[in-house]
């Protein structure tokens, strides 16, 4: 990790919110190191048959565009505004009355005015009223309304990748305007003329062809698999199976990639394995679908389509009963709110039940994918699952709501049940930071890449100090979050922002407390460190 | 794009043109003539000069001010007497200046202020002469 | 800075013709016998215009945004009005959105103390936007005592409840005190908040302005410069009955409070006082997050580019063999 450029905390709290003296659309985009993300390698565009792959970085006088880039663009900008009500609505009823501006983790750490979602919509608006109302194309800038330059296409670069798409902002907006929609279908422009980020594009590209964002093949999934299997028969005594690409099997089990690949989210994952295994689950994971994030959300709808139609295909190539979905935020997004529509319907696919418990999952019938915490939090509460909270006495958690699962779901009671009954030391952060008013991470939707980590640390300080002050107040020592992105980024912004607090998934936390039938005792916790207290 | 959804948007709008043309149905587009206002009293028919207190124009737009001072003038201040623009000196009463003419007031103060929905205070204190005879 | 003083030029501009109009006794007619029709049809064309222009774009995904626990275990209490999982729930949500403006109650301000960010709750926006919202709609709706007549008793019974402290005479309207304070604070909030002043354009600042201008000219016709109610009465009814009459002796500042009117009826479908139709329209509010349990249809969902299994497996079959992994061909 290179913290080189980035200044220390310290300095980096001094935020100025005061505008600067110059008018927006006068104030061009400085690109300074750390606040940005490399450019998407030509090979990823190509391989996703994306347009214009090249060499070129964000930094460069000349971004090598097409000729026709702006008729591109525009030509993109009218297909958008008649395919989407929302597009076109939240480009005309805003009335800039500014409740979203500081609701923005982007702007509360960087006080770039630019990062206030209003703002950032109106680098959009500005253009589409230049070209789509009467009112812009007559009076120009007295209507806000400016020409599609190479400067507003640098605007629009920064600051759309300066945006996690959270949705904190559309909690807040009296109108319901939704950031993150108004940054998709930037990003989608972008897109058209080769504007992209390698952060999204190569996990996408990874994805398509391999089947997850890391580029993991087969024999690496299952070997990393078994690797795990072999961490908890050292910890629990206990063999766990690794079922995957297995035909026949009632439930199919997706996650994302992260969660197989690096600490801390394999610990998450080994919690999957352990619980499905204590069950007696007859699932799979699979290779092929072997990732339930969507880095697609992050360039175009068409792009989620094409990574998500994996899952389906698997589920019935497999012919499992119905799908169940491990931790993750943006993943979510897709499943609860894209997947059904895009994919579907999976009417290949029974409507789920837990065999375990035999509950029904009504809210999933239609789209019959399940998440983790719901299918755990019923097994917990019809008494199928033997915990010894005990077991996580070393851990004084407090609970990050990952933004998807929160503002695009509502997942706020499942996974505090699950923690509930797996944790005696468990402290809620600010009201104001959790829930759906939570705070990012600061480093979703493709921004959690390493050259960009002065926006991360920047976009990322409102949670950090959430968590600072229960760290203070309560000795909280672990941070808990659904969501595989999280687990990653949340990591180096605690070291950071707030060293000593390390990040767990919600089923690492389980997977401590679970007892399992013939288990060895048990002296250390899934990372190995030991016990205290019982 | 056969599956797009009209209904909801074609309500809302239906419900929004009723809603903004209310005057226009509500009517039922008859014309009311303005309500004629009766001068016809025995005492306005003894006056040689039909002129109130002040000129027709000034009371019609402001006789609610003006009994405003009036009344005003006549608890706090004690003035009985005014004395109107050309010189004139009338007592200070409603019941026994303005009412003494305006005998009729469901002909003409009420005319008036039920066409355009005021509702003055004045007679929740002040009786009507004749009123309580009836 | 720049379209704050634009647009109060524009504002005095516009006064002044408008004060232009009252003085010049030719223009009368037009004024009240052609503006007012032409004024009207456009408020109603042009709202229609804008709500069918954002209707035909089709709704694609189901994107509520949640702000409360969704429907899922039956044993988890759900919050059915944040996070609606069926129409009842959305009627609800959206009616608290509109009537009681739901989502600006939330606002917070942020500032750094101590090296932190600390919120603190920020309901000024939200008090004084109800205030003023509430107070324009029973101002319009206390006019009709104009327009209508037999007087409908609930109009008497607002305009009863609204000047019920009898302050003055005529009757000081609540809601005339609360539309100055509501409008003066959105207005100085705009100018004088550094970061609101930055977002502002013209149309922000020009409409306030002009509904200001509306409503002094109303209260300084009422309580300074009275105007005969009964030619005003007989004015709005002949535009009601289709044979407006140009009155006599009507006061410059009632002339003044027409024009602004009008320009406002103008202004309303072209400008962004139009959220007043759109906020029914959007996605984030207007849709049940029950996108697990029932199908949304996007109408031009069409095929994509997928890479197969079948494809997948060509490149990967001897790893996957290797690895011991069950292929479809061998």
């Amino acid at each position: 990790m290179s913290f080189a450029k980035i200044p220390k905390p310290d300095q980096l709290i001094k935020i100025r919110y005061a505008p600067p003296e110059t008018a927006w659309m006068d104030t061009s985009v400085d690109f300074r190191p750390g606040t940005w993300s490399y450019s998407g390698a030509a090979k990823n565009l190509t391989y996703l048959d994306l347009p214009n792959p090249r060499a070129w970085q964000p930094a460069d006088e000349d971004w090598k565009l097409p000729d026709n880039w702006q008729a591109i663009i525009l030509e993109g900008m009218k297909e958008r505004l008649e395919k989407y009500r929302s597009f076109r609505l939240f480009m005309d009823v805003c009335v800039r009355c500014g409740a979203c501006a500081d609701k923005c983790h982007f702007y509360i750490g960087s006080g770039d005015p630019k990062n206030m979602p209003v703002l950032r919509a109106e680098l959009l608006r500005s253009v589409y009223r230049r070209y789509f109302t009467t009112s812009g194309k007559r009076f120009g800038r007295l209507a806000g309304a400016r020409d599609l330059t190479v400067d507003v296409l640098k605007e629009w670069f920064y600051y759309f990748y300066q945006c996690t798409e959270c949705r904190r902002c559309s909690v807040f907006c009296p109108f319901g305007i939704d950031q993150a929609e108004i940054t998709m279908m930037g990003r989608e422009l972008l897109n058209l003329v080769g504007c992209n980020i390698n952060w999204v594009i190569e996990p996408a590209a990874n994805c398509f062809r391999t089947g997850n964002h890391l580029g993991i093949q087969p024999g690496g999934i299952k070997d990393m698999l078994e690797f795990m299997a072999d961490d908890i028969e050292d910890r629990t005594g206990i063999r766990v199976n690794v079922p995957i690409n297995k035909k026949g099997a009632d439930i199919l089990f997706v996650t994302p990639s992260g969660d197989y690949f690096a600490d801390p989210g394999t610990f998450t994952c080994m919690g999957y394995l352990m619980l499905f295994h204590e069950i007696g689950l007859n699932y799979t994971f699979s290779t092929y679908a072997s990732e339930g994030g969507n880095f697609g959300l992050f360039t175009s709808a068409e792009m989620v389509k094409r990574l998500n139609a994996k899952i389906y295909a698997e589920a019935k190539r497999l012919g499992v009963k119905w799908i169940l979905g491990g931790e993750c935020g943006h993943m979510w997004r897709v499943i609860h709110q894209y997947m059904g529509t895009m994919n579907g319907p999976a009417d290949f696919l029974q409507e789920p039940v837990s065999p375990i418990t035999g509950t029904r999952f009504e809210n999933a019938r239609s789209t019959k994918m399940v998440h983790i915490t719901e299918f755990t939090a019923d097994l917990i509460r019809n008494g199928k699952l033997k915990l010894d909270p005990q077991r996580n006495d070393h851990i004084r958690l407090t609970f990050h709501d990952s933004c998807n699962p929160a503002r695009a779901m509502g997942l706020f009671e499942e996974p505090r049940y699950i923690i509930q009954k797996t944790c005696n030391h468990f402290f809620e952060m600010a009201g104001d930071t959790i829930r759906e008013k939570t705070l990012c991470c600061g480093a979703g939707a493709g921004l959690g890449n390493d050259e960009n980590m002065e926006t991360r640390m920047r976009g990322g300080m409102p949670r950090a100090m959430a968590v600072k002050k229960v760290v203070e107040r309560h000795d909280v020592n672990r941070l808990g979050c659904i969501c595989a992105i999280d687990r990653a980024t949340l990591t180096s912004l605690m070291d950071y922002w707030v060293p000593g607090v390390t990040v767990m998934g919600v089923h690492e936390l389980l997977a401590n407390a679970l007892v399992m039938t013939g288990e060895k005792e048990r002296t250390t916790d899934l990372r190995g460190e030991p016990l205290v207290g019982c | 794009m056969k599956k797009h959804q009209w209904g909801m948007i074609a309500l809302g709008l239906v419900i929004f043109i009723i809603v903004v043309t209310f005057p226009f149905w509500y009517g039922k587009g008859k014309t009311s003539p303005p309500p004629q206002l009766s001068l016809d009293t025995p005492a306005i028919a003894q006056l040689k000069e039909k002129r109130c207190v002040e000129d027709t124009s000034f009371m019609r737009e402001s006789h609610m001010k003006f009994l405003g001072t009036w009344r005003d003038g006549a608890i706090r201040e004690g003035k009985r007497l005014h004395t109107a623009r050309d010189g004139r000196v009338f007592e200070v009463s409603l019941s026994g200046t303005c009412l003494k003419c305006h005998s009729n007031k469901e002909q003409f103060c009420d005319r008036c202020h039920n066409y355009l929905g005021a509702k003055p205070s004045c007679f929740s204190c002040h009786n009507i002469p004749g009123e309580a005879k009836k | 800075m720049k379209n704050l003083l634009i647009s109060i030029l524009a504002f005095f501009i516009l006064a002044l013709l408008a004060l232009g109009i009252g003085l010049n006794h030719s223009l009368a007619y037009v004024l009240i016998v052609i503006v007012p029709y032409a004024a009207f049809a456009i408020l109603l064309t042009g709202f229609v215009y804008r709500i069918i222009k954002w209707g035909s774009a089709p709704v694609p995904f189901r994107i509520p945004s949640t702000c409360g626990q969704g429907k899922s275990l039956p044993w988890i209490k759900t919050n059915p009005v944040e996070n609606p999982s069926g129409a009842w729930g959305v009627i609800g949500r959206m009616a608290q959105e509109i009537f009681l403006f739901r989502s600006l109650f939330r606002n917070t301000d942020v500032a750094i103390v101590d090296e932190r960010p600390v919120y603190g709750s920020a309901k000024w926006l939200w008090f004084c936007g109800l205030l003023f919202h509430w107070s324009f709609a029973i101002i319009v709706l206390r006019h009709l005592r104009f327009f209508v007549e037999p007087i409908a008793p609930w109009i008497g019974a607002l305009s009863a409840l609204d000047g019920f402290f009898e302050i003055g005479i005529p009757t000081l309207y609540l809601s005339d005190a609360a539309i100055l304070v509501g409008l003066t604070f959105l207005f100085l909030r705009r100018v004088v908040v550094p970061q609101v002043r930055y977002i502002s354009l013209f149309t922000d600042y020009f409409s306030l302005l002009l509904i200001a201008g509306v409503v002094t000219t109303g209260l300084l016709t009422r309580h300074f410069f009275p105007a005969d109610l009964n030619a005003a009465k007989t004015l709005a009814m002949g535009w009601v009955t289709f044979s407006p009459v140009v009155p006599q002796g009507i006061s410059l500042v009632f002339y003044m409070h027409l024009c602004f009117v009008f320009v406002l009826l103008v202004w309303f479908p072209a400008s962004k006082l139009m959220h007043a139709g759109g906020i029914f329209l959007s996605p984030t509010r207007n849709l049940a997050s029950n996108n697990r349990g029932k199908r949304h249809v996007n109408p031009w969902n069409a095929p994509v580019k997928v890479h197969t299994y079948e494809e997948y497996e060509d490149e990967f079959r001897d790893k996957m063999k290797a690895s011991g992994l069950p292929v479809e061909k061998e």
